[in-house]
């Protein structure tokens, strides 16, 4: 049996701590029209081999020429990684056969990646922060996709994957807990989406995950890893780093060793198994492309990349942080995406930013994750959310009445101002009518207000209550607390 | 054979414009001419249809004033180059069948410039090779092979009822059938390019030079061959064999025709990136004949142990008439001369293992069933292709592999680097460099079978260049005391065939190569 040590990643054994090293390679496919050596199409979910140029189908003669998009989507990534950019690169062949690998070798970037040591700040749930290093990025193509499942005997090969770009992201072992694992994921795909390099649909396979993960004792030499192959979710990524943590350490506490091997993560009994051992491992005879010259790249064209950069979520984070005052956490939230990151800034435009950000985060969140909708398919606009929180500040409404008012948009589509005229829900800013409500209750309440006059203060909530549900919500709560106060002491 | 298949590039070109004979005709006469000759097994593909159609094609362009350069010329082509719609075979049984639905560029350039494709012609498997042994459609026979041309009846040998029936019908037709008296191999790769040429019955062919491919061959049958500098041609569309090595160029009986033919397949093609984005000069307005001042090198390295003695003198005598024609020719060194051939036999099937992976039996060519994907793949490849390709396939696994790589391919590499700065250096003393191009003549047909290294050291003069880059020719340069051609090769600068072409067309004056092989001699 093991558990997480609280406070700390270290894993509780049955004969003492334990450390968990995680490494992620991350493939990650190039946002681009054509493919990495092929003007064929890239687009994802067309009928098999409908997308299949000669050379994706290594038809003897022909040859690759490279997508200088790709190469710009890939030195666009390493900037946005704060990476080196390599201005000399090489393409290798990786030599494997399979029958969706039609020539026979993969052309990958070996000893020469294009894009080398970079670095990811993750935002940890508690609000702290912590900083995972890139090894390097290199580009390489895709394989074909070899579907089992059509025929009883046979092996059907869509080629339409073949020659797609793919961006190979490696960091360093420098992740102690599946937690790290998965926010290093999703920061990732965070900046890839807000550079625009790659979609980061892990269920379209746009994003998959190699997982290397060791144990050892605290402070002591690495352990031996175990690399887990195409992890597709970051709920996987998570679960198969636990599972694998736990497989290690009772191998290890049972006094036996572990073995260098690639595994399979299985998806439906969640568990990692043996695919092939290190003597089984593949020698794959890179070599440098003869078909491809180096790929040399000039500073001024690197240069005019880094200058269309967005800002990204790190530095947008910050300005977060200085500009709207927001918490760390609030801040990292909302710039996870792109997406709520414009939507909370045309709320917070002319408004209160702490107010925009717990409406955006709070409700809007909250709805939207009800319905399993992105911010891009929200019902409530973020033109209209600001409108909902100017009634509040200029009192119109209540913040409870609000809430209603909010659900109704969610329901609807509606402004704010729209749904409050048409309901009238105009906040109660009447001093008499609050009065005679607040007269009202006590007089319905004579114990209660004893009660209250001989000590039991807590019960002002009550009143309040009662006063609020006197007048359907629409009392003004600050007038209600100030005048209700008042009568109280009489 | 007719007088129209005597005729050079050059010459048949100006009776085409005087309208001496048409394109038609020039192309019905060696299309009579490549069926005379099947006895040489220089065809895998004859394309008779084809040629003519593309001959109305070309005649009815010059007569709309649209001749392009090679404006109804019959030529045939390597059966490396893909071939839109015609069978593609590398030479080899994995590929029998094959129709790829795309021109290779060099092709695709001829035919644009109004060339006329008489058929694929053999090769060694996958340019494997220095003898043309390896074709799995069986060895090319040099029309130098001595031997005796007989006349007998058609009826002989045609047996069976209809054989009965036929000759009821017509008279019986003499036949002429070739009697070697010992047959000679054309050299190789280009092979079939060579023989074809040389036997009038094409009139050029594109060849494929991976460490000799053109020369070599060029030098075995006395014609011209010339492998430009890697980049001029575009490899798209011709089956690899090592990428870094391999280059197209023209097969040619004479200089002038090769720099016609070069001009036409040569350019820039953005779909191959190691094609260079350099004008293509005009080749022909280089053949001035005047090298007058021009320095010729002459290696000292390639004096190897062993080398004829004819060999030497055929050398020395290129060497006097450059001298003579006011060239200077100055000594000059290229040390590393000989770690080329071992250099050559890492790199080269380095490439191979890996460019020939794509022969799997999945998607075209032969597939020869298994109980699973890894069987299919033993059956096919085992099935598909012949010894000499399996060898090289396993040196190349081998040094490529993980321990080996460092030893073998790193330092092949390190070692072509040194070959090339050779050369660079040698230029600086000198505007090209004269070599012989083989180290013997013809051999016979099986000779050097079992013992590979015999048979690599043919390409001991060519491989050098081929490892820098450098454009060659080969010139044939005289008989030798067994009445077989020697070429002479000419080096140049990179990108520098023009200088190149100039100097072989006045080795080509000097030598006044006039002999005929016994194959066509017996027929004219």
């Amino acid at each position: 049996m093991t558990s997480v040590i609280e406070g700390t990643s270290l894993i509780q054994g049955e004969t003492g701590n334990w450390e968990v090293v995680i490494g992620l390679e991350v493939h990650a496919q190039v946002v681009s029209n054509a493919k990495l050596f092929s003007g064929a199409s890239a687009q994802f979910g067309a009928e098999p081999n409908t997308q299949v140029s000669f050379v994706d189908a290594a038809f003897p003669g022909m040859l690759p020429v490279i997508n200088e998009y790709c190469v710009e989507q890939a030195v666009r990534t390493g900037l946005g990684l704060k990476a080196q950019i390599n201005l000399f690169s090489v393409f290798d062949r990786k030599n494997y056969f399979y029958a969706d690998l039609p020539s026979g070798y993969q052309i990958s970037q070996f000893q020469q990646p294009i894009v080398g040591k970079g670095e990811i700040v993750l935002d940890m749930p508690d609000g702290s922060s912590r900083t995972v290093g890139v090894t390097r990025l290199h580009l390489e193509m895709d394989a074909g996709k070899s579907l089992h499942d059509q025929h009883p005997s046979k092996t059907y090969v869509d080629l339409n994957r073949s020659g797609v770009a793919l961006m190979e992201i490696v960091s360093e072992p420098d992740m102690r807990s599946a937690e790290e694992a998965a926010a290093y994921v999703r920061k990732l795909r965070a900046i890839l989406r807000y550079l625009g390099t790659c979609d980061g649909n892990m269920e379209e396979g746009s994003m998959r995950c190699d997982v290397n993960v060791s144990v050892r004792r605290p402070g002591g030499p690495l352990g031996t890893r175990t690399e887990t192959k195409n992890v597709n979710s970051i709920r996987y990524v998570q679960m198969a780093i636990e599972y694998e943590t736990r497989r290690q350490i009772e191998v290890l506490e049972e006094g036996g060793t572990i073995v260098q091997e690639t595994r399979l993560w299985d998806t439906t009994k969640f568990v990692t198994r043996s695919m092939r051992s290190k003597e089984e491992a593949h020698d794959y005879r890179y070599f440098p492309d003869p078909d491809l010259l180096p790929l040399e790249l000039e500073q001024d064209w690197v240069d005019a990349i880094k200058a269309t950069l967005p800002e990204l979520p790190d530095e947008k984070k910050a300005r977060f942080i200085s500009d709207y005052k927001l918490s760390p956490y609030d801040a990292g939230v909302l710039v996870a995406e792109r997406a709520s990151a414009a939507f909370y800034e045309t709320v917070a435009k002319g408004r209160d930013p702490k107010l925009a950000a717990n409406w955006t985060m709070g409700e809007l969140f909250g709805a939207l994750n009800k319905q399993g909708k992105g911010i891009d398919q929200s019902p409530v606009s973020a033109e209209n959310l600001g409108g909902l929180i100017d009634l509040i500040s200029d009192n119109t409404i209540s913040g409870r009445i609000a809430k209603d008012v909010f659900a109704e948009m969610v329901e609807t589509g509606k402004p704010a101002a729209l749904i409050v005229e048409e309901k009238g829900l105009r906040q109660v800013t009447d001093t008499g009518a609050i009065d005679s409500a607040i007269a009202g209750v006590l007089a319905a309440n004579p114990d209660k207000v004893a009660d209250y006059k001989g000590g039991k203060e807590k019960l002002f909530g009550f009143f309040v209550g009662q006063v609020m549900k006197q007048t359907q919500g629409k009392a003004n709560p600050a007038l209600v607390n100030e005048l209700l106060t008042k009568k109280l002491k009489e | 054979m007719t007088d129209l298949t005597k005729l050079t590039m050059t010459g048949a070109l100006e009776g085409l414009a005087k309208g001496e004979f048409t394109s038609v005709e020039l192309t019905e006469a060696h299309v009579r001419a490549v069926e005379a000759s099947r006895a040489l097994n220089a065809y895998i593909t004859e394309t008779p249809d084809q040629a003519i159609a593309m001959s109305e094609r070309a005649d009815a362009q010059r007569a709309k004033g649209e001749a392009g350069p090679m404006n109804g010329l019959p030529i045939a082509v390597k059966d490396l180059f893909c071939t839109a719609g015609f069978q593609t075979t590398a030479g080899s049984h994995i590929l029998e069948g094959f129709k790829p639905p795309y021109e290779s560029t060099v092709t695709a350039n001829l035919w644009r410039d109004g060339a006329v494709m008489l058929g694929k012609v053999n090769l060694d498997e996958f340019a494997m090779g220095s003898s043309n042994v390896t074709s799995y459609f069986g060895p090319v026979i040099s029309p130098w092979s001595p031997g005796v041309l007989v006349q007998r009846d058609a009826a002989e040998t045609d047996a069976g009822f209809l054989a009965e029936v036929t000759a009821a019908i017509r008279q019986p037709r003499p036949v002429q059938e070739w009697q070697w008296s010992r047959k000679l191999v054309p050299g190789g790769s280009s092979g079939g390019s060579a023989a074809a040429v040389a036997a009038r019955c094409a009139m050029a062919a594109t060849g494929t030079d991976t460490g000799g491919s053109i020369r070599q061959p060029a030098s075995f049958v006395g014609i011209v061959g010339i492998k430009p500098t890697y980049g001029r041609c575009s490899r798209w569309g011709i089956v690899s064999f090592a990428s870094s090595l391999d280059q197209a160029g023209p097969m040619t009986r004479t200089v002038a025709d090769a720099a016609l033919m070069l001009g036409s397949m040569c350019g820039y093609d953005p779909k191959d990136s190691t094609s260079v984005d350099m004008p293509v000069p005009d080749f022909k307005a280089a053949l001035t004949g005047d090298i007058r001042g021009l320095k010729v090198g002459i290696p000292k390295e390639y004096r190897v142990d062993g080398m004829p003695a004819e060999i030497e003198k055929l050398w020395q005598q290129g060497i006097d008439w450059l001298r003579a024609a006011g060239a200077e020719p100055v000594e000059i060194s290229l040390p590393h001369t000989k770690y080329a051939l071992a250099t050559y036999y890492i790199v080269a099937p380095a490439e191979c293992s890996s460019n020939l992976a794509r022969y799997d039996g999945v998607r075209f060519g032969l597939r020869v069933e298994g109980g699973d994907l890894k069987e299919m793949y033993e059956n096919t490849r085992a099935e598909g292709f012949g010894a000499e390709v399996k060898r090289r396939i396993m040196i190349g696994t081998y040094v490529l592999s993980a321990g080996y790589y460092d030893a073998y391919y790193r330092k092949a590499q390190q070692v072509r680097t040194r070959i090339a700065q050779d050369f660079e250096e040698a230029f600086k003393l000198c505007d090209v460099i004269l070599t012989p191009t083989a180290p013997s003549t013809a051999f016979e047909i099986g000779a050097n079978m079992d013992d590979p290294i015999a048979m690599y050291l043919n390409d001991v003069f060519t491989v050098p260049a081929s490892l820098a880059g450098l454009p060659g020719i080969s010139v044939p340069a005289g008989l030798a005391s067994d009445g077989l051609p020697l070429g002479l090769q000419i080096l140049g600068r990179p990108f520098d065939e023009a200088t190149v072409l100039k100097v072989a067309g006045v080795v080509e004056s000097a030598a006044d190569f006039t002999a005929l092989p016994p194959f066509v001699s017996a027929r004219y």
